[in-house]
């Protein structure tokens, strides 16, 4: 009978095993995980410096990890991992699944643990907000500029219009969009604010891609890459920041990778449009996932780590939204690569009149339905008129979609 | 008279041999796949944290969607074209490399080596190579042919993904076909010869019903593994241009993952284990007409 035991034995331990994998470590010592998109080794430092800094007048908080998730597919993997159970306890979220998080009722309220909620310059909040009440704390906010390598064309005025930017990308190596790939539409809001177009009106409910005005940009769009050859065509991938093209619209954000560049460069405002002068901006906000078991604790280190102080830290990657830091002076302490007056121009200005880029509930569904709309469009000769009007009758129903 | 009679212990370390991998698939396969009919069933807000009953409504969505009607069609294109394209080149090849030659040792190793490269870095590599002024608009060139932007085109896009996946997988085939072409008695081929049988009759009439059962088996490995093919799609296009390369795969993919739409993406699922469990069925029931020699 001793082989019976042994195996009946050997049973209830592999049993106990699987269970055990499905139970999780019990409180009473708490620990926090934030899911972030960064895996760059100098913003974990930083942010990995303010969690110790936490911990160190905080006893009962024994770790704070975190959790770098790529940024292809990261919303994608956070909503899997709530989705199993295994929601992180703080999270980053990117401006364009925003109206999902904060609607879905997924986030914890935190307008009581934010410091000197009031100086958050208004227009960078409207996303993160419902009912008054604040769903995550934008802590990144970063306009889109437009990059120019001087080494290539010289004799930049302070700004162009989108006539003279166009005619300067086809006369050299062209101007690219690296976060486009013919798939992120939302990236040519950067365009086609100029001309006054939107995606959708502000409540979300009607389409504007038919709009006179979107046929505008999207013509304009259309004529500067396949009859002017100054934005290179689907397919192909040409490089900013290894000095293969002229000029890139990005967020000022990515001016880091212009640290060790080869080439001189400088950093304008987006040229005007038709319409005049404006500005578009992205966003990512953190928030507390209410169905966490410490979100009292992951609120009380959001407050902590949004304060004036470790904002400011912050800003040196993530320009922040309090408007006693959105200065020029003290952006160009923690942006050594940028001048002064490119700050000004570019993120103060752009912060404080910006637009956010397209954001709707539904948000991927409305991406990928547009996206694939809009595919006819990226070939020559195509009709952009026809094009916008089908994207429109596509979304339609998404839109209407309570 | 004791209740463990040796039948019963017999019985029962039988049946705790057979635990662990009971268990697995169990916890790992069955729990699963019920809970998957289970989810279909509900309206799962992932993000809302609700999970709400609502009966067939997913399925008379599912009815309704005529996106999914295009996936199935893409999927049917994509099953159809690399099937066909499939085995009979890996057939082809098994021929080819089944003689006895110099070198055929490498041509097989050369023809099978991509079966072991990872998938997602063969279809980088390919992603690459197929650009507009990638490798294989190079070596057209290089032809004089003007190549299109092949991941682009809506008919050349689903194409290209075929064909990425056919050499990835031809490999496997044709060993199976090499070692079936191989179990083939030469004396059969003699008889014939001597009967007046030419090559071409010979493959028709001896070859082709002699390996019948592999021709099944690989059928059925290709099939459906064509209905899983997700990372090819995701890497090369994401499903576009357009629709033309959404199959079920990804599109239930992108409603349960990107949409959010946990419950519909479920009953998608329910759908595609219908549609494998019945092409395999029926490819089973076939082989009484199809396979001749059964061992």
């Amino acid at each position: 009978m001793t082989t019976l035991s042994r195996l009946t034995a050997l049973i209830l331990a592999a049993l106990l095993a699987l269970t055990a994998c499905s139970g999780s470590a019990t409180s009473g010592s708490k620990s926090l995980r934030m899911t972030v998109w960064t895996a760059n080794e100098a913003h974990l430092k930083l942010l990995n410096e303010i969690a110790a800094e936490y911990k160190a007048s905080h006893p009962d908080i024994t770790e704070i990890k975190f959790d770098s998730i790529p940024a292809d597919g990261y919303t994608t993997t956070l909503t899997t991992q709530i989705a199993g159970g295994n929601a992180p306890d703080l999270a980053w979220i990117l401006e364009e699944s925003a109206p999902d998080f904060v609607a879905s009722g997924a986030l914890a309220p935190l307008k009581g643990k934010i410091e000197k909620a009031d100086e958050l310059v208004p227009s960078a909040v409207r996303l993160w907000e419902k009912d008054g009440e604040l769903y995550a704390y934008p802590f990144s906010t970063s306009p889109f500029g437009l990059f120019v390598n001087t080494s290539l064309i010289k004799n930049v005025p302070a700004r162009w219009t989108w006539d003279q930017a166009i005619a300067a990308a086809a006369s050299s190596k062209g101007l690219v969009l690296p976060d486009f790939k013919y798939q992120n539409w939302a990236v040519l809001s950067a365009i086609w604010r100029g001309w006054d177009a939107n995606a959708w009106s502000d409540d979300g409910r009607s389409c504007g891609f038919s709009s006179q005005e979107m046929k505008d940009a999207m013509s304009f769009v259309h004529k500067a890459i396949f009859t002017d050859k100054a934005i290179p065509g689907p397919g192909t991938t040409v490089d900013f920041f290894a000095g293969n093209a002229a000029m890139a619209i990005s967020q000022i954000s990515r001016a880091g990778a212009l640290k060790d560049a080869e080439f001189t460069w400088t950093l304008m405002p987006l040229p005007s449009g038709p319409k005049g002068d404006y500005a578009v901006i992205g966003q990512a906000g953190v928030g507390v996932l209410k169905r966490s078991k410490n979100a009292e604790a992951a609120a009380d280190f959001l407050g902590f780590f949004t304060n004036e102080a470790n904002s400011a830290k912050l800003a040196q990657f993530f320009p922040s939204v309090r408007s006693s830091l959105l200065n020029a002076e003290t952006l160009a302490k923690s942006n050594p690569l940028i001048r002064p007056e490119q700050l000004q121009s570019v993120v103060v200005d752009g912060i404080s009149k910006g637009v956010v880029k397209p954001s709707h509930q539904g948000q991927e569904e409305l991406n990928q339905t547009i996206r694939a709309a809009l595919d006819p469009l990226w070939k020559p000769g195509a009709n952009v008129s026809a094009v916008l009007d089908d994207v429109c009758t596509k979304i339609k129903p998404l839109l209407e979609r309570k | 008279m004791t209740f463990w009679t040796y039948r019963r212990r017999d019985n029962l370390v039988g049946y705790l041999f057979v635990a662990p991998a009971l268990l697995g698939s169990l916890a790992f396969v069955l729990v699963p796949l019920g809970l998957v009919g289970w989810y279909s069933l509900n309206e799962w807000n992932v993000l809302g944290g609700t999970f709400e009953f609502i009966g067939a409504e997913n399925y008379q969505r599912l009815l309704a969607d005529e996106k999914l009607r295009s996936a199935l069609v893409a999927t049917a294109w994509f099953a159809a074209g690399l099937v066909v394209l499939n085995l009979s080149l890996a057939l082809l090849l098994a021929v080819l490399l089944n003689q006895k030659l110099r070198g055929t040792t490498i041509f097989r190793t050369l023809f099978f080596s991509p079966v072991l490269v990872s998938l997602v870095a063969w279809t980088l590599v390919w992603q690459l190579m197929l650009q507009p002024e990638g490798s294989v608009n190079g070596l057209l060139g290089f032809l004089g042919v003007d190549g299109p932007n092949w991941l682009r085109g809506d008919t050349t896009a689903m194409i290209s993904v075929i064909v990425v996946q056919v050499i990835k997988n031809v490999g496997l085939n044709m060993v199976l076909f090499l070692a079936a072409l191989q179990g083939v008695p030469a004396p059969l081929y003699e008889a014939a010869k001597i009967d007046g049988a030419g090559p071409w009759t010979r493959f028709r009439r001896i070859t082709i019903p002699l390996i019948s059962p592999t021709i099944l088996l690989t059928s059925i490995i290709t099939i459906v593994g064509s209905l899983q093919v997700f990372a090819q799609i995701a890497v090369l296009t994401q499903g576009g241009p357009g629709t033309s390369t959404t199959v079920l795969i990804y599109y239930l993919y992108q409603q349960a993952f990107q949409f959010h739409h946990f419950g519909y993406g479920a009953t998608i699922s329910v759908l595609l284990f219908v549609i494998v469990a019945a092409l395999t069925l029926m490819q089973w029931r076939m082989r009484r007409k199809w396979v001749l020699h059964e061992t």
